[in-house]
């Protein structure tokens, strides 16, 4: 399969050059923001000797390219730099709260992308009746809704009322799987509601499309029921376009879910890129926005790839 | 006689039509028909676009398509009324007792699953084979069908096996389950005529060898001759005649049928090449951008003022290819264009103005050849303004003057393309043609998506047109009927290559090539058993070498 292996290694090759360009990006942005990491650090009373000790030691004074190669050197090598405020090695702390945030986001797909794949299903399913627009109400009102507001108001409702879960989703080490599990019920939750709908009428649209092809009618005279002509006919063929929106929708999952790590005071990547940033930490900001941009670039690549192996021309040339 | 297999009366089948503009509203599509299909018979159904064949065939399993519905009347098959079953039995009839083959085996395919797994897949699901015997079953009927390697070929992919097995494998799929009926809905009309030939005999021996009854559909009465026992001539939902096919295609008794079999009937006189041709191709060898192989080589034709030449092959020949040289969209890499006595530039940018004049073109699809948006007036109009810069009264003169050439009359000259019938809107892009005064018109195909009768009046008219405007036509087609009708020259291309050139009469008249043989005896025939006879002939052909 000569030409399949091609397209894989042509779409993996963009998207690490694609990560190569963001990185530029990332260090050019953090570059041109306005202020200076060593005013920031000394504050407001510090002499200009100080200033400009630290701005030597801190290699702020070497040409723009030098530090970039430095840092991406660097980052190739799995050491992100340390962190100006703290001293502390970002590598290590971002291993830490990345685990975290991929812990969360891993349950919340865990039950979100089943969920909204089945719906869709069930919408297709029932299309145009009471199902299909019961499902399209409740998941669009949920992605209406700002997840902060769904946040707390689950968090007043079953944590404070029912006191089913804690409100608080405060996790480490020491705690078994079953309380982390139930630590982090609310927000799983509050994220699964905020990519429901997405995904759901992404697969809906998906195989409405493919619905109108005509080996479905084919399927339908066969005397197979609607599930199996949705499930064996339809849905092999709308693969593509619902692993798109479902690695779109991962990638929030662990990019996009500051708001809900600060509402329930979770400890993850969100939280610590919020601190940083308004620390003026550049280091640290600039390896949490290279962390985002593999993370999302990875996923993409991965959903390209699965739409280039379900495609059964690729697959099985003649 | 015993109770029929599918006994129909008074079925009455409508729609919801959603008209741009208007309410949406029900309308009839079939009017109450009665007919009756014996167990191991083949009815016919035959029928122009719209006569209400293919929703008649849907309805024998209870199914319409998009809005479509049966409003009334009684379908029994096997003794019982389908109308009034419920869902459960209804699925076990289709894909168990009744089966469908379509139009295109291609769409009709899930890419995404192996031709076995779909070719199984009724007979498994009704439970009348295990998995096992049905895959037994269902290389038998490949072997049957006459498909290559049938021990293998259910494991490929739809795209990986050719249009004509294709078709051959959706039977396959139609009569694994072992059904009391099929459904054939035109399931030769994409194919062409050399391949329709092999998919029409396998059909007809399977149908033989089985006893299985069939519902055979199409348009083209020649096709349903070979296979039928009876036929049904349908038009805009109401029976016109039912017979067996000896009466219907030799003695038929109504006027439309009568219309029918004679359809092919336009009569031409051969003109001999006279003055200087206005069109020579010389040489011309050309090859797509990023494709390494030619697709045209060295072809040579002539085409003098006033005459046809029909420029006839099958799909892939490179008749449209040779079209789009001349026009200038596709550069060559050899070779020259003469046009009216001068060589045309081989790429449309440097055309000036009276040679694009001068050489006009029609096509396929009427329908998306013409703005939706624009009436009849401004897409006859537009030319006008273009080449002669007519305005005003003068050009509203010659609008309707071509309007009454094209047998329009003058209220069509603010309609809008979308209330034209087919024939109509072919004929509004002949009159577009036919307004910049051209010395030569290509015609690409211009009846293939025409009923019979339709594109019948279409070439009487171009036949008409080139008498007055003394216009010369490249007609580009596959259908050697049209060919006989309406050309003067004839070239027959196969694989980019010119097989046959030369007068019609010369052309059509043996000592043929092989290619040529094949090709003018695949036409199927007005008359009862051609197709055997075809066969038995090939069968001694192929014996005698």
């Amino acid at each position: 399969m000569p030409l399949i292996i091609k397209l894989l290694a042509q779409r993996i090759a963009l998207g690490l050059i694609l990560l190569l360009l963001v990185s530029g990006l990332i260090f050019a942005g953090t570059m041109i923001l306005p202020g200076d990491v060593a005013q920031s650090i000394l504050g407001q009373s510090a002499t200009p000797e100080a200033l400009e000790n630290l701005r030597a030691e801190l290699g702020l004074n070497d040409p723009p390219l030098q530090r970039y190669i430095q840092w991406l050197g660097g980052a190739m090598t799995g050491d992100l730099g340390t962190a100006l405020t703290s001293g502390a090695d970002i590598t290590a702390s971002i291993a830490k709260r990345l685990s975290n945030t991929l812990f969360l986001a891993f349950w919340a797909a865990i039950i979100a992308v089943p969920l909204a794949i089945f719906l869709g299903l069930l919408a297709v399913r029932f299309k145009d009746r009471w199902p299909d627009k019961a499902i399209s109400a409740v998941t669009l009102a949920s992605i209406s809704i700002p997840e902060f507001l769904i946040g707390y108001v689950l968090m007043y409702l079953i944590a404070v009322k029912l006191r089913w879960f804690p409100s608080v989703a405060m996790i480490n080490d020491s705690m078994s799987l079953g309380d982390k599990l139930s630590a982090i019920a609310l927000p799983v939750t509050v994220l699964t509601l905020v990519v429901l709908a997405h995904m759901m009428r992404m697969t809906r649209a998906a195989i409405l499309n493919v619905m109108q092809s005509a080996y479905i009618e084919t399927a339908e005279l066969k005397g197979l029921n609607g599930f199996q002509v949705i499930f064996r006919h339809a849905f092999p063929n709308a693969i593509a376009p619902i692993v798109n929106v479902v690695m779109l929708n991962l990638a929030y999952l662990v990019v996009g879910v500051v708001v809900i790590e600060v509402v329930f005071v979770y400890p993850g990547m969100g939280q610590y890129l919020v601190d940083h940033v308004s620390k003026r930490d550049v280091p640290v900001v600039q390896a949490c926005g290279l962390i985002f941009a593999a993370v999302y670039i990875g996923l993409n690549m991965v959903a390209d790839v699965v739409a280039i192996l379900s495609n059964p021309r690729l697959r099985h040339p003649k | 006689m015993s109770e029929p297999l599918l006994k129909v009366r008074g079925l009455k089948i409508g729609a919801t039509v959603y008209p741009p503009g208007e309410k949406p509203h029900d309308i009839d599509i079939v009017h109450g028909v009665d007919f009756d299909v014996q167990k191991g018979k083949v009815l016919g159904l035959i029928g122009e676009s719209g006569a209400g064949k293919s929703t008649i065939g849907l309805a024998s399993m209870a199914y319409g398509r998009g809005g479509v519905k049966i409003t009334g009347g009684e379908v029994w098959v096997n003794g019982r009324d389908i109308m009034q079953s419920g869902i459960g039995d209804i699925r076990k009839l289709r894909g168990g007792e009744v089966t469908y083959v379509s139009q295109s085996a291609a769409a009709s395919f899930n890419p995404a699953k192996k031709i076995i797994d779909q070719v199984v897949e009724a007979a498994v699901e009704q439970k009348k084979f295990s998995r096992k015997e049905a895959e037994e079953r269902a290389r038998v009927l490949f072997d049957k069908l006459g498909l290559p390697d049938p021990q293998n070929i259910g494991d490929r992919f739809p795209h990986q096996v050719s249009g004509g097995q294709l078709q051959r494998c959706m039977t396959a799929l139609a009569l694994c389950p072992e059904p009391d009926l099929v459904v054939f809905d035109e399931p030769t009309t994409a194919l062409d005529v050399t391949t329709q030939i092999d998919v029409l005999m396998a059909i007809k021996e399977a149908i033989r060898e089985t006893g299985v009854a069939a519902l055979y559909i199409t348009h083209d009465l020649a096709v349903v001759a070979q296979v039928s026992d009876d036929i049904m001539v349908l038009r805009h939902g109401n029976m016109v005649e039912y017979g067996s096919v000896d009466q219907i295609i030799n003695s038929p008794q109504e006027e439309y049928t009568q219309a029918l079999v004679s359809v092919r009937s336009i009569e031409h006189e051969e003109k001999q090449p006279n003055g200087d041709p206005v069109l020579s191709v010389r040489n011309i060898t050309a090859r797509y951008k990023g494709t390494q192989f030619d697709v045209l080589h060295n072809v040579n034709v002539d085409l003098y003022p006033g005459q046809t030449l029909a420029v006839v092959g099958e799909s892939g020949s490179g008749k449209s290819t040779l079209a789009r040289v001349i026009t200038g969209l596709l550069p060559p890499r050899e070779g020259e264009i003469e046009f009216a006595g001068r060589t045309l530039s081989s790429d449309l940018a440097g055309r000036s103005r009276e040679d694009l004049r001068e050489l006009q073109m029609i096509y396929q699809m009427a329908d998306v050849a013409m703005n939706p948006r624009q009436t009849v007036g401004t897409i006859i109009g537009r030319p006008l303004e273009f080449y002669f810069d007519m305005k005003g009264e003068e050009k509203r003169k010659r609008i309707i003057e071509l309007l009454d050439e094209i047998e329009l009359g003058e209220e069509f000259i603010d309609r809008y393309p979308a209330e034209l019938s087919g024939g109509q809107k072919q004929r509004v892009c002949i009159a577009r043609a036919l307004a910049a005064k051209p010395k030569m018109i290509i015609c690409d195909e211009v009846t293939s998506a025409l009923d019979p009768l339709v594109a019948d009046g279409i070439l009487k008219l171009l036949l008409e047109l080139q008498k007055i405007e003394d216009v010369a036509y490249l007609f580009i087609t596959h259908d050697l009927a049209t060919v006989k009708a309406i050309s003067d020259n004839i070239a027959v291309m196969y694989q980019g290559k010119v097989q046959r050139y030369g007068g019609k009469s010369q052309v059509l008249s043996p000592p043929f090539d092989d290619y040529t043989d094949l090709l003018l005896s695949s036409v199927p025939e007005m008359r009862l058993g051609w197709l055997e006879d075809v066969i038995a002939n090939r069968k001694m052909e192929s014996a005698g070498n």
